[in-house]
């Protein structure tokens, strides 16, 4: 087989746009590219351990799993690359401007608005944020979740948003959301400017990267790393590609920036050491 | 340890919620790549949301140390501004003298001497260059025609008294019902023409648009006369129809101004002076002595940008003889004017319904036909043909007049 079969979620519909135009600039390459939409996260996980793809374009949360099944199967993944807007980003405690909470612990007893379940920067993260600050969710505070596009890995900007309205509301004392969001809603007026006040920030932390098994053909692999490397801001026909998958430039894949979402999902048994799917309340 | 050599901004209480970026941005023009600038501010999300900003336009942020006073972070500048707008170039230039002889598709609706961003979808408009639409007079005939529009309301005075005998009455409305399903034609065709010129020819797209404008306001004093006196329109003939069909389907932009404006509304002109020198009543006067002054323009852009077709390319006029035998071959078996419309305007210049006044109106009507048969002979030799070729060519245009 020559051709590098890439998975990746269908989240949004401008996906098709965006790898149909990068399959376009890579064949016009002379790399035979295609690509696979899947519904949800887990199962395009699950079919790149298997080798059923060569490559998938992970969510954080997909590239945990990919990694534990892989390993339970005798397999190795790896990131082969990732954007630069998904190194080093940060998750936001968000409170209403007057509340008297002035650090994460004065938030006990009170009511947490979070994203979908399976949401690493809007609940997996700041769950265990708060955890580690003193207060567990369900004891010490009770934990609002807005599911939407549960199987999305919280690419879905859904949940995030109704938790935010839900805050401006006050039917929830806090709210947690990915930082790039806090500054989205504020300029969008769904968190009026000055309405609300940055309580906490979590640690830093990588998002999505291009994860390949050990299955995929090295060289088919090596090219495909190095053509996306390649595409330059500068290039008009791959400019507005970039523009709207959100990056200036692709960076070579790293493990580091996973710790947090690892200990949270340890926590939280949502996976088990395998890859089984062990979370309670989540369906995709 | 601040570096005096760096420059620092202070955003005071303004936050990126409410247009901090601006700034931070400003600044950042001013450095190279790799360069650093110091933000400092009031606002207890600004290290957050500069970083989300930062992130976002390709540039980094390093935390200030604690002995950075007067800092709360630093942003060393990245390039993907620089890399957006390398190849950018400026769309000619906004003046006359500025326009570009075949501008490129992607610069599409773009104004004309912006900087351009290079990329972006091609468009559809397929007429993409300057001597397929130009005419040196453009500008200033658009110029013209943007002072000398009229209000139909007010412009004519529709309560003057109408008290025409019923068959004179009936005949203007026939030729009103006439003249409207000309006017339609006469929106439509440079309407479409106007959506295939590329939009860097702005002049002629104004140009096209007022002249589309002109028609509309045609169509309505037309329509508003045919129904003053409540009377039912008149006929519509399909050797009319065909005659205007044929124009409708000119592709070429300088062959469908070359029939429809030097040709068909040329001897318009004709026509309408005609209407208002018999008009039996003010008000039929008054509109057709408004839409001839409007015409007159149209009629000068498709002379002069023929003109300046023949100066460039010595081939177009094998090509407009060639389009008026190709309109004369389709149009070959059809009647010609409507007879009603004939009947018609030979009673408005009898005036009166005795044989000797029919009489009268009948010549008048021989005579319009040889002056717009005349109007068109020098018109084409205006444009470079012998006069034999001319009135050749003449004789061959359709006896629909438009
Ligand atoms: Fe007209
Ligand atoms: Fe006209």
């Amino acid at each position: 087989m020559t051709t590098l079969l890439m998975g990746a979620v269908a989240y949004d519909p401008k996906v098709v746009t965006i790898w149909g135009g990068f399959r376009s600039w890579l064949r016009a390459r002379d790399f035979d590219f295609d690509f696979v939409l899947y519904s949800n996260y887990e199962r395009q996980a699950e079919d790149l351990v298997e080798g059923r793809i060569h490559t998938a374009w992970n969510s954080p949360l997909a590239w945990l799993r990919t990694e534990r099944l892989a390993k339970a199967a005798g397999r190795t993944v790896r990131p082969l690359v990732m954007r630069d807007t998904d190194r080093d980003l940060t998750s936001v405690v968000v409170v209403r401007t007057e509340s008297a909470a002035e650090k994460v612990s004065d938030l006990k007893g009170a009511t947490i608005g979070v994203g979908a379940v399976d949401s690493p920067q809007a609940t997996l993260i700041p769950r265990s944020f708060l955890r580690e600050a003193g207060l567990e969710p369900g004891n010490d505070l009770s934990v609002r979740r807005f599911d939407v596009g549960v199987g999305l890995h919280g690419d879905h900007i859904g949940g995030e948003r109704d938790a935010a309205r839900a805050l401006l509301a006050g039917e929830v004392d806090a709210a947690t959301m990915i930082d790039t969001n806090h500054l989205l809603f504020g300029r969008e007026g769904t968190l009026p400017a000055g309405s609300t006040r940055v309580l906490a920030q979590t640690g830093k932390f990588d998002h999505c990267n291009m994860s390949v098994v050990d299955t995929a053909p090295d060289d088919l692999v090596k090219r495909f790393g190095e053509l996306l490397l390649s595409m330059s801001y500068a290039d008009a026909e791959v400019r507005p590609l970039l523009d709207l998958e959100g990056l200036k430039m692709w960076q070579e894949g790293r493990t580091t920036g996973y710790g947090l979402l690892e200990t949270a999902v340890d926590e939280e048994g949502f996976y088990d050491e395998r890859g089984t799917v062990t979370a309670t309340e989540y369906s995709p | 340890m601040t570096n005096p050599a760096e420059p620092v901004v202070d955003l005071e209480t303004l936050s990126f919620e409410q247009g901090a970026h601006l700034l931070v941005q400003q600044e950042l023009l001013g450095l190279r790549p790799g360069q650093r600038l110091g933000v400092t501010g009031a606002d207890p999300a600004l290290v957050v949301h500069l970083e989300v900003w930062c992130r976002a336009h390709g540039h980094r942020v390093t935390p200030a140390l604690d002995t950075d006073f007067g800092v709360r972070a630093w942003v060393e500048r990245g390039r993907a501004d620089l890399d957006r707008w390398a190849g950018a170039q400026r769309a000619g230039a906004p003046g006359v003298d500025g326009i570009v002889a075949d501008p490129p598709s992607d610069w599409g609706l773009a104004a004309r001497g912006a900087l351009i961003e290079v990329g972006g979808p091609q468009t559809p408009f397929d007429i993409t260059h300057r001597d397929l639409v130009w005419a040196e007079i453009a500008p200033a005939l658009y110029a013209n025609a943007a002072s000398a529009q009229w209000d139909p309301n007010t412009a004519i005075d529709w309560s003057a008294p109408v008290d025409n005998a019923p068959e004179v009455e009936r005949a203007v409305v026939q030729v009103m019902t006439y003249l409207i399903e000309n006017e339609q034609a006469a929106l439509v065709i440079p309407a479409k023409l106007l959506a295939r010129v590329h939009p860097h020819f702005r002049e002629v797209l104004q140009l096209l648009a007022v002249q589309a404008a002109d028609e509309a306001r045609h169509m309505e004093v037309f329509t508003r006369r045919a129904l003053l006196t409540g009377h039912e329109m008149g006929t519509s003939a399909v050797s009319g129809r065909e005659s205007l069909s044929t124009l409708l389907h000119e592709a070429e932009f300088s062959m469908a101004s070359f029939l429809l404006s030097v040709l068909g509304e040329g001897s318009f002109l004709n026509l309408l002076e005609f209407l208002d020198k018999n008009a039996p009543d003010p008000v039929t006067r008054m509109v057709t002595r408004l839409a001839r002054r409007d015409e007159a323009r149209h009629v000068a852009f498709g002379v002069a940008h023929l003109r300046h077709q023949a100066t460039l390319d010595p081939d177009v006029h094998r090509r407009m003889r060639m389009a008026v035998e190709r309109r004369y071959d389709a149009l070959v078996d059809t009647a010609g004017l409507n007879q009603d419309v004939f009947d018609s305007l030979v009673i408005l210049a009898a005036g009166a319904w005795t044989p000797q006044a029919i009489a009268k109106g009948y010549e008048a009507v021989m005579r319009l036909q040889s002056e717009m048969d005349d109007g068109r002979q020098r018109r084409l030799v205006h444009l470079g043909f012998s006069g034999d070729e001319a009135a050749d060519l003449s004789a061959l245009h359709t006896k629909n007049f438009m």
